[in-house]
């Protein structure tokens, strides 16, 4: 028996009797991140980061009481039995090791590791392997079998250091500024909007947030994580308030009449997409930065090499391609299908009209203290 | 060159014809004059010759990357461009075998080669710091060197840009441009950088100029070197009649005619030679022997604008005469031939007598440009109109017809025989004021077109392939087929016709529903019924459903239909007996 199987639910441990992301509803799932195409609601408990606890309760609802003990017994209906660990941390389950480690990519993202007399499979989730100062440093681990993704596995994507993706953003934002323009960036609100307030932070410019982003940021300021303030856009702010300043938006805000209370603007896209110009043209973005939370084509390489697996299993993306040149290098690799967002920006939970997101930002923002106040009960 | 390579990355990545306006303005106020002249030869669709062939290009990289072939096509559907997928595939710098890892190290892209052989500058001097020119006329120059030195040029080349530049260059060879520049954009440009009204530019700029010997100013006033005997005017183009009729006033102020489905061109003679030009401002006198002809009795200094079409004699009761409406039912002096088969002609290089006999292709003629060496565009239509019949009579060539005019009784009239177009190979009507002057360029208010309704016919989606340009990446191109007993039965394929919207949700069904995987193509769970609509149809033995169709495209997604409710190709056959002849 496979220590971890693919299931039409997702990848299950027999063994432990738990699932990694699943997708559809399960007693015991292990959570890589909180990234709606890997943590779903109708689960009964939840074993994740300590990170991805309190964004847990602001995407599926609070956590049932009790949570954040390993404790079995049946969810509730709104969010679920959080258990959050610390990186390294080791959990038996039905005597299997599972630990957590840093993956790299977005606060509390990670690689999933899993240990049966002495076998050693790891789910890698999503993840990229440059530092980006705020999600954690991508541990390699040795293993038997690596179970990676492939979203950007092909070798035309190649990522520029972050410095010099966040020099040409701040340049552009300069410019922006020096003509009265406001700038606009597209940033996923998990993950990519925290970066891009760090890229900006030098800048000095004063930096306005969409209501899904600003959820977001409250969530993990007060889990206690270190960022940059923000403010957030409402409605009654005047147009000529936001000129020459910036604002982060989700990819859903973009092309909504969200964006009609900004005076004249640019659009910058955060996308690893944004590294073929025919992508920027489409989305009719004025600018493109290739920045992406998912390893490059040799960030993917160099993953897959580190751990010395003797069998890769490829995931969501490019996996075709990816498997066959693993194959062809000697590494054995099969493709395997899944439901996991193949778009970067697949997984944005639907925000799309001005209206919606309003009234989420409303409702979300009472249900995330009330989350971390579960959480830290605990 | 850097500077070209910013004026393309602005160019290509702008959303406002305002600001690639102020780049190209820019660009022709301070840049330098050879560059300029190449510039606009770019954009104007002069493509300099091809030098280098694309399979050497692409192996020369594969061999600085080390990638497996496959990997590279892989790359190459998914990118959509060949020069930017070389351009990328350089940047990651994927030596391998020996070589130093390049892939993060250099904290920005630097110049060089990352462990290749080009490390550093090459000896030649070379230089990305050269001009446009210089890039272009080596290009051009290349033709006649050995492989190997094509490809040490190359290289060298590429050793000594940045990916920006490389993918300019690599685009110079590949040809291709295509970033949302406008030939009308280009004039505007330069009238606004020059001050010459945008008219006289765009004269200026047509015809028949070669880029590496005229000058700049030579170009601009119009003393462009010996192309001043063929130089052709720029077409005036119609907009698509949008309103009512009625809305068009008076019908006795308007000229009515056929709209043909062959190619623009204009046929110029002046001086000893015959010139014929496509509205691509392509010259392609040599495809048309048969207008040699004219060239007796056309008098020099005469241009003539009209439709270079496959023509027959009339025949009665034939296609230029049966039909119901009285209008259409005037039998037409001639018959037109499908323009599947003019199509057979374009692309011969070589056009043999077989050919020449069994599409015999003519010149509708509609306009009158020049006459007696004197430029008539000015002059109202009907003085034109006028000429061009004495004209067009004294030179009594088969070939050489004159562009019938359908006389409007009433605009209601004039509807119904636009009902009965299809029936003599015609696409529609045209409409042009009868005072109207030959403008430049597409323009609203003199001259409308007035097309038929297209066929239709509802199709599954059966194949699906990645698209090029803004479609990169996405599942955009499309094969359909029609039933033929419990078979399908692939009879078009079409690009164009759905919404960014409608395309993202094809695309996601074409990746959760594939079956199988050819190269870049995948074959896709016959589910998604789309109403294809098309101009023409034509019996064609390349297809295997026996018919080929004139400018397919999705009409609409009928997501009220299942492959079950689909057209059949007997359906599709009864077409091609109705109008395919």
């Amino acid at each position: 028996m496979p220590l971890i199987e693919f299931t039409d639910k997702g990848l299950y441990c027999p063994r432990g009797q738990f699932y990694i992301d699943p997708w559809r509803p399960v007693d015991k799932a292990v959570i890589t991140h909180a990234h709606s195409d890997h943590v779903r609601a109708g689960n009964g408990s939840y074993l994740c980061h300590r990170l991805t606890v309190p964004l847990l309760g602001l995407r599926l609802g609070p956590a049932v009481a009790g949570s954040a003990v390993a404790a079995g017994g049946a969810g509730s209906a709104s969010g679920g039995l959080y258990q959050g660990v610390e990186w390294g941390e080791a959990v038996y389950l039905n005597g299997v090791r599972v630990s957590l480690h840093p993956a790299g990519h977005v606060i509390g993202s990670s690689q999933v590791r899993v240990e049966y007399q002495g076998e050693v499979w790891v789910v890698s989730g999503d993840y990229k392997t440059e530092n980006d100062g705020i999600s954690g440093a991508f541990e390699p681990l040795r293993c038997n079998v690596f179970i990676t993704e492939s979203t950007f596995g092909l070798p035309i994507y190649h990522w520029e250091p972050q410095p010099v993706l966040f020099n040409s953003m701040q340049g552009w934002v300069a410019d922006n500024r020096a003509r009265d323009k406001t700038s606009v960036l597209i940033a996923y609100s998990l993950g990519k909007a925290q970066r891009v307030l760090l890229g900006l932070e030098p800048t000095g410019v004063e930096v306005y947030v969409h209501g899904a982003i600003w959820n977001v940021h409250q969530t993990l300021v007060a889990a206690g994580v270190a960022l940059p303030p923000v403010q957030r856009v409402l409605p009654d702010m005047p147009k000529e308030w936001f000129r020459g300043k910036a604002v982060i938006a989700p990819p859903s805000a973009e092309d909504s009449p969200w964006m009609r209370r900004f005076p004249a603007y640019a659009v910058g896209i955060c996308s690893g997409w944004m590294q073929v110009r025919g992508n920027v043209r489409r989305r009719n973005a004025d600018a493109g930065f290739a920045m992406s939370d998912h390893a490059d084509w040799k960030g993917l390489l160099s993953a897959i090499e580190a751990t010395g697996a003797e069998k890769v299993f490829v995931t969501h993306g490019f996996q075709a391609a990816l498997s066959r040149y693993l194959n062809e290098k000697g590494i054995e690799a099969a493709e395997v299908r899944t439901e996991y967002g193949e778009d970067e920006e697949g997984d944005e939970p639907a925000e799309a009209t001005e209206a919606e997101a309003t009234a989420r930002a409303g409702a979300t923002t009472d249900e995330t203290e009330g989350g971390t106040e579960d959480a830290g009960d605990a | 060159m850097r500077r070209f390579a910013d004026l393309a990355v602005k160019l290509g990545t702008s959303t406002k014809t305002n600001d690639k306006l102020e780049a190209l303005e820019d660009y022709f106020t301070d840049a330098e004059d050879a560059d300029k002249v190449w510039v606009i030869a770019l954009f104007s669709g002069r493509r300099p010759k091809r030098t280098v062939n694309t399979t050497l290009l692409w192996e020369w990289c594969r061999e600085l990357t080390g990638l497996p072939s496959w990997l590279f096509e892989e790359s190459y559907h998914t990118v959509g461009d060949l020069a930017e997928t070389i351009a990328l595939l350089l940047k990651a710098g994927h030596a391998e075998a020996g070589h130093a890892e390049a892939g993060h190290a250099p904290k920005t892209e630097e110049r060089g080669w990352p462990g290749g052989e080009g490390r550093g500058r090459p000896g030649g001097g070379l230089d990305s710091g050269e001009t446009l020119a210089y890039y272009l006329e080596r290009l051009a120059a290349l033709g006649k060197e050995t492989e190997e030195g094509k490809k040490a040029f190359v290289q060298q080349c590429w050793a000594s840009m940045d990916s920006d530049e490389r993918f300019v260059f690599n685009k110079f060879i590949t040809g291709g441009w295509r970033i949302g520049i406008s030939q009308q954009t280009v004039v505007n440009a330069l009238a606004r950088a020059t001050g010459v009204e945008s008219s006289v530019i765009a004269h200026r700029i047509s015809g028949d100029w070669d880029p590496a010997t005229t000058p700049y100013e030579a170009l601009l006033s119009g003393e462009g070197g010996g192309s001043e005997l063929s130089r052709p005017y720029p077409f005036y183009l119609a907009y698509a009649l949008e309103e009512e009729l009625s809305a068009l006033g008076e019908p006795a102020a308007w000229q009515a005619e056929w709209k043909w489905d062959g190619i623009r061109g204009q046929l110029i003679h002046r001086g000893d030679a015959l010139f014929v030009w496509s509205r691509g401002e392509e010259l392609i006198t040599e495809k048309f022997p048969e207008y040699q002809g004219f060239k007796e009795r056309l008098p020099v200094g005469t241009v003539l604008d009209g439709e270079i079409i496959g023509l027959g004699p009339a025949v009665a009761g034939g296609r230029g005469a049966g039909s119901g409406t009285a209008e259409a039912g005037r039998a037409l002096p001639f018959t037109v031939l499908p323009f599947a088969a003019l199509q057979t002609r374009i692309g011969r290089k070589n056009v043999t007598k077989k050919y020449l006999s069994e599409v015999p292709v003519g010149f509708i003629a509609y306009d009158l440009l020049e006459y007696g060496g004197e430029d008539w565009r000015g002059r109202p239509l009907l003085e034109r109109r006028a000429q061009l019949e004495a004209v067009v009579a004294a030179v009594g060539h088969p070939l050489l017809q004159l562009s019938p005019v359908i006389p409007i009784d009433s605009w209601e009239a004039l509807a119904a025989a636009r009902g009965g177009a299809r029936d003599h190979g015609s696409e529609g009507i045209m409409l042009k004021r009868k005072d109207s002057i030959y403008q430049v360029g597409r323009k609203r208010g003199d001259w409308w077109k007035w097309k038929i309704d297209p066929l239709v016919i509802d199709a599954v989606l059966v194949y699906a392939q990645k698209g090029h340009g803004r479609r990169s990446n996405l599942y955009t191109d499309y094969t359909f087929s029609v039933r033929s007993g419990d078979q399908l039965v692939t009879f078009a394929k079409a690009y164009s016709g759905l919404t960014d919207k409608e395309l993202a949700e094809v695309d996601a069904f074409v990746k959760k529903n594939s079956l199988e995987k050819f190269g870049p193509v995948r074959t896709v769970k016959p589910e998604l019924v789309f109403e294809i609509a098309f101009e023409g149809i034509a019996a064609s033995s390349r297809h295997k459903s026996g018919v080929a169709l004139r400018f397919p495209r999705i009409n609409r997604w009928r997501r009220d239909k299942t492959p079950a409710d689909i057209d059949t190709l007997d359906a599709l056959k009864k077409m091609l007996e109705l109008y395919g002849k």
